[in-house]
């Protein structure tokens, strides 16, 4: 069966499945969903979005909808939690046991989707796919016309999450070609503030795709931190959309840390719709072996005296390849936009690859925008100068690529999640460097 | 300690050293002097190990061991010690690490376990006081955003925790002041000792009112062509090194 005629008779299926809740304005919007799916199909490397990175290993597979398993030992997945408290889900199926959602301050509502599909109906339909559009995106409408457990995090006017809340996607991977559609949709309400993290871990061995998608709307005066942490089984494909509509005087800073998957896409959209807003988008991704990541985003000023910070780093080694789109969209109105966007890139190996293309369009005549990209090896005169002092090879170059990746590490508010990552990026390197640990 | 012979070494095409026989034993120091261009970095650069110099002829034995088969590494484990004239900036990397690596390979190589980062903490501080450097030092990345000044005192600083036998300072009083000079100048003139050796590798006589040598010797178009005691560096700081350039082609013609 050819991928759209699948997802079809598995929506039908699906559909059925549903009984009493196949009803209502969310049931219309997985309808309309599908039905941008079946016209629109997969995108294949001749849609430019899409160029560099070939998706075919998993349009060939027909994926069935991941069933509820056994939840997995809380001491399982422990090291995925980072010691922060909130939502657990696994396979896509939220799983109340291992979720932990007490001591959320008065008003803050966090809690499946598809239990605020019943009962903040209202609230839910007027901000999901209000800019994760179904119409021209394939994987969206795929997470769309699937939604139904995920996570919706409402943070009326004014309130404050003290604590980081940490959203985990966990998949099991103990039966194979299974996906999940993770969806997230944040509501901040204005003067609200919360540092929000978003993960994904994988524990089998079994071939799977995580389709996610997220929406976070910032109110006016709001600020949101929010992270996102892919960690999936080898495995793994990972498509992730993360829309970002930010309202005046917002202040929003994304960090997407990348290490697991065979291949990964990450559709990063930030739209500042007020004025005086500061958007950061960071990002870090360490790949080895063949894997592949794709880092797609796109920033949209469309209105006066925002600014935007945009900074990506890359590691790869072995055969890996990597893809780095990132566009900044000025719109005519956007006067004293002050945008500024860095792509850099270390190629540990010969075979490593990255494509690398930074786009900048304009149409305010009043801008201060910037970007560079970079592709590079190490420095050879630091090698040289740690060399010179005793410290082997393996070790400097070790070293070396620790701190390239630790500047974006660094930016990593959340202490333990911060020695986490470190700990798995160093990990990783002393893997590459053939280092035991 | 240290016997280079015929030494010859070019980059790429060009041939830098052409022909360097140099012999330094243990408590000595020496001062290798020369026009700009003459080879000194090079020379400096090649006992270091720095890729990018093919040997084209000649041997260096350093502590009986043929120091042109090591890699810089174990050149370094083995005693041999560079101050950068340029030190590198390696943003992400902090000082402490770096130096406390760096002392704890010269250990390994000994036989000797490695020392923890508080014991590490008492040991720098010692050698900090020898280059009046803070404790603040420690905690930035390495040379980044250091002065010159402050760049050439941690180089000190570094030969201070390596305790190499065999110092080469390549320009180190490049860019200093005089008090800078005076203090980086205390730290190597502490640090000697009967059984090391420093080679001190200047442009200027400045250096060498503070750092005694016992030899200095001039090299000019890859070749020391004149060798002498302290009071050499003082005749050439008089009169400059044309003379010593037109005595060389005299003795050539």
């Amino acid at each position: 069966m050819s991928g759209t005629d699948w997802y079809q008779s598995r929506f039908a299926d699906f559909e059925q499945n549903l009984n009493g809740e196949a009803q209502g304005p969310v049931h219309q919007l997985r309808r309309d969903a599908i039905a941008h799916f079946t016209a629109t199909g997969f995108p294949t490397s001749r849609d430019e979005e899409w160029r560099f990175t070939n998706i075919a290993p998993l349009t060939r597979i027909d994926f069935e909808l991941a069933a509820k398993t056994d939840e997995p030992a809380t001491a399982d997945i422990a090291p995925l939690r980072y010691g922060l408290p909130g939502p657990v889900f696994v396979d896509g199926h939220f799983a109340p046991s291992l979720s932990q959602l007490d001591a959320l301050p008065q008003g803050v509502v966090v809690k499946n989707l598809r239990t605020a599909f019943i009962e903040d109906a209202d609230l839910v339909c007027r901000y999901i796919g209000q800019d994760a559009m179904s119409e021209d995106q394939a994987f969206t409408a795929l997470n769309t016309a699937f939604v139904q457990d995920g996570v919706l995090i409402y943070l009326p006017q004014g309130t404050v999450l003290d604590t980081p809340l940490h959203t985990l996607f966990l998949s099991t991977g103990a039966k194979a070609n299974v996906v999940s559609h993770p969806r997230v949709l944040v509501v901040a309400e204005a003067h609200a503030e919360a540092t929000l993290v978003e993960s994904y871990g994988g524990l089998g061995v079994e071939v799977y795709l995580t389709n996610s998608v997220c929406e976070i709307n910032v109110g006016e005066n709001a600020s949101i931190d929010h992270y996102r942490v892919q960690r999936e089984a080898p495995t793994a494909f990972h498509i992730s959309a993360t829309h970002v509509r930010e309202a005046r005087s917002a202040r929003f800073r994304s960090t997407s840390i990348t290490l697991g998957g065979s291949l990964t896409r990450n559709h990063v959209h930030t739209a500042l719709m007020g004025e005086g807003i500061d958007s950061t988008l960071n990002g870090l991704y360490i790949e080895n072996g063949s894997q592949h990541v794709d880092n797609h985003t796109l920033i949209e000023h469309a209105q006066p005296n925002c600014q935007s910070h945009e900074f990506y780093k890359g590691v790869l080694d072995d055969e890996a390849s990597g893809v780095f789109r990132g566009k900044i969209h000025v719109h005519q109105a956007a006067q004293k936009t002050d945008a500024y966007q860095a792509n850099q890139n270390l190629l540990l190996s010969d075979s490593a690859k990255i494509d690398t293309k930074p786009q900048l369009e304009i149409y305010a005549d009043d801008v201060k925008c910037s970007h560079g990209a970079t592709i590079g090896q190490l420095d050879a005169d630091a090698i040289f100068y740690l060399r010179s002092r005793g410290i082997g090879h393996r070790e400097a170059v070790r070293v070396l690529t620790r701190a390239f990746a630790g500047e974006v590490l660094d930016r990593v508010r959340i202490d333990g999640l911060r020695d986490e990552l470190d700990r798995l990026v160093t990990e990783r390197l002393d893997r590459a460097a053939g280092v035991a640990p | 300690m240290l016997k280079i012979e015929n030494l010859h070494a070019r980059i790429e095409d060009t041939e830098i050293l052409k022909g360097i026989d140099l012999e330094i034993n243990a408590g000595e120091v020496h001062a290798i002097m020369g026009p700009n261009g003459s080879g000194k970095s090079t020379l400096a650069q090649v006992l270091a190990g720095r890729e990018g110099y093919e040997i084209t002829a000649g041997s260096v034995s350093y502590l009986e061991k043929d120091l042109l088969d090591l890699d810089p590494e174990e050149r370094a484990r083995e005693g041999l010690f560079l101050a950068f004239q340029y030190p590198v900036e390696i943003p992400g990397v902090n000082s402490t690490y770096f130096l406390r690596t760096g002392y704890n390979e010269m250990r390994r190589h000994r036989g000797e376990d490695p020392v923890d980062a508080m014991d590490f903490l008492k040991l720098i501080r010692e050698k900090l006081a020898l280059v009046e450097m803070g404790e603040s030092f420690l905690k930035r990345p390495v040379n980044e955003g250091f002065s010159g000044g402050e760049k050439k005192r941690h180089e000190v600083l570094q030969m201070a925790v390596l305790e190499p036998k065999l110092s080469i300072l390549d320009e180190t009083d490049s860019g200093l002041d005089i008090d800078a000079l005076r203090i980086v100048a205390n730290g190597v003139n502490q640090l000697h000792a009967p059984d090391k050796a420093v080679v001190v590798v200047t442009h200027y006589q400045r250096l060498l009112d503070y750092i005694v040598p016992d030899f200095v010797h001039v090299l000019y178009q890859g070749r020391i062509v004149k060798s002498g005691d302290k009071t050499l560096a003082l005749e050439l700081e008089a009169k400059g090194y044309d003379w010593v350039k037109e005595e060389h082609l005299e003795q050539t013609r």
